[in-house]
């Protein structure tokens, strides 16, 4: 199959990969983010209630 | 608001800024281009119509920064934000003393450094007018851009990161009004349709302007 | 059920957590599909060669690139009319995800050029208008990095980004008045529209509709993510307030 790329091999292995290496990038700081921040906001409200 | 006008080019005169920097700013650019590219005659001639208009775009963003924030820290923004005059009409007087102290000056010496930049002869007429009509629009949206970063203590750079995308148009039918002039060809639609980018960034940057300085303010 | 009810953040929240898996799944499946269709399964074009297969990535993440910038103006403008706030956080959330999407097209619009044009960057309008548009986005969210306060952030970001619209649709115009007479049109033009054969359409939606699910998916995510973090600063007032 990689036969059929041909003289463009290096060019369309590139741009694939580098489309999935920014996707996948904001893919993980997205989820990364989405994460913390329910962690922060389940130890703010723990407090919350810990101070009353 | 003519009062204004002439509170603004005043303070821009005492404090020796306004109309002398951005001047400065304009010659230095254009003595950078040659020791840059190289004195060589052909190469400036090709250069010449388009580094015109990056000076003098770099110009107008250098004096721009400090448009509405020395207004802001000392409240007399607050004071005009009160006043009976429409906040808009406030943003048109800044604008207007904007252009009389960058753009007109930067128009008046555009031959001069068209003659540094060996610009070729039917260049000279373009290169003022087309300064003349294109820098109104850059004074408009560089005010909206100081409008934005009017509270900000380092708003400087952010200023220069929105105001150039939004100069886009103008410096790019600016420039071509020039070199078609010089290439011998009708310049016309380029100078059309640089007075229309001019006459929509007039058109929208005081109501924006003004939205985003009440917004500062409250 | 009227589409504002997701204006309000906790009803937003919950329909998010429901509906985020099933959209992450299917945009992932699409993309899975359509790539790996249109890597393997393709003929090469008898122009192109197998270059045409950067048609894959390319040309939906050009498409989202534009669409994200149009979500982020109706979203601007609603908050603008109505300040629903989900609404300007989704604009919020969704200019970096626009950024990268401008930043892959520009890229593969590179890699594309190479072969066809000999060179990594041409002048050509479209490469050109697609830089302009980055340094609208990067515009936005740096406004949003250095306003502190919340509320005029989405203020002044919405009016940015109303004002920002019309100079970009300016620029778009003004790149393709510069661009006559300075090069030979045919030469650098690639007519998309007309390579499109039967052979490369299908998976072409496919990576499509998997792009436009992964650009509604990242929103989504990143909007709740948005909605927390202001959830936690409240929170963190309310204690703060306490203790003094």
């Amino acid at each position: 199959m990689f036969a059929e790329l041909g003289q463009y091999q290096f060019e369309v292995l590139a741009a694939y990969g580098a489309t999935i290496l920014l996707i996948g990038g904001i893919v993980a700081l997205s989820a990364a983010s989405s994460a913390a921040a329910l962690r922060k906001l389940n130890e703010l409200r723990s407090l919350e209630k810990r101070n009353e | 608001m003519i009062a204004l006008v002439i509170r603004d080019l005043k303070l821009a005169m005492r404090s020796g800024g306004g109309f002398g920097h951005a001047l400065a700013f304009f010659f230095a650019v254009a003595l950078l281009v040659p020791l840059a590219v190289g004195s060589d005659s052909a190469i400036l001639v090709s250069v010449a119509s388009g580094m015109i208009w990056v000076a003098a775009l770099l110009a107008s963003l250098l004096s721009l920064d400090r448009l509405f924030s020395i207004d802001f820290e000392d409240g007399s923004l607050e004071a005009i934000a009160v006043s009976p005059l429409p906040l808009e009409i406030a943003v048109c007087s800044k604008i207007c003393a904007h252009w009389i102290a960058t753009g007109l000056p930067l128009a008046a010496a555009a031959p001069v450094v068209g003659l540094l930049l060996h610009l070729p002869g039917e260049g000279y007429f373009w290169a003022v007018a087309s300064l003349l009509v294109g820098t109104p629009a850059l004074s408009a949206l560089g005010a909206f851009g100081a409008s934005l970063t009017a509270g900000m203590k380092r708003g400087g750079l952010l200023l220069s990161v929105l105001v150039v995308p939004m100069s886009i148009p103008t410096l790019v039918f600016g420039a071509k009004s020039i070199a078609l002039a010089v290439a011998g060809a009708s310049n016309t639609t380029a100078f059309l349709l640089l007075a229309a980018t001019t006459l929509t960034a007039v058109a929208i940057a005081p109501f924006a302007a003004a939205r985003a300085l009440a917004d500062s303010l409250r | 059920m009227s589409v504002w009810e997701f204006a309000n953040p906790a009803r937003f929240v919950r329909i998010v957590g429901r509906i985020l898996a099933p959209t992450a799944l299917l945009s992932a499946s699409l993309l899975a599909v359509g790539l790996v269709w249109g890597f393997f399964f393709t003929p090469p074009d008898y122009v192109q060669g197998s270059a045409v297969k950067i048609l894959f990535v390319h040309v939906p993440s050009a498409l989202m690139a534009i669409n994200a910038w149009i979500m982020m103006l109706a979203a601007s403008l609603i908050w603008l009319v109505r300040r629903h706030r989900v609404s300007v956080l989704a604009a919020k959330s969704a200019a970096p995800v626009g950024a990268v999407m401008t930043l892959a097209a520009m890229v593969t619009g590179g890699i594309w050029g190479q072969p066809m044009w000999g060179t990594w960057w041409a002048w050509e309008p479209r490469l050109t208008s697609f830089l302009i548009l980055f340094l609208f986005y990067l515009g936005y969210i740096a406004l949003w990095h250095e306003v502190d306060d919340k509320e005029r952030a989405a203020d002044l970001t919405s009016v940015l980004c109303m004002v920002g619209s019309v100079f970009a649709f300016l620029s778009r115009y003004a790149v393709n008045f510069w661009q006559q007479g300075l090069h030979q049109g045919a030469s650098l033009s690639l007519d998309r529209d007309t390579n499109v054969h039967n052979a490369y359409y299908v998976p072409l939606l496919l990576c499509m509709a998997g792009f436009a699910l992964l650009f509604v998916t990242l929103v989504l995510l990143r909007t709740r993510t948005e909605i927390r973090k202001q959830h936690s600063a409240a929170i963190a007032a309310r204690i703060n307030a306490d203790v003094r």
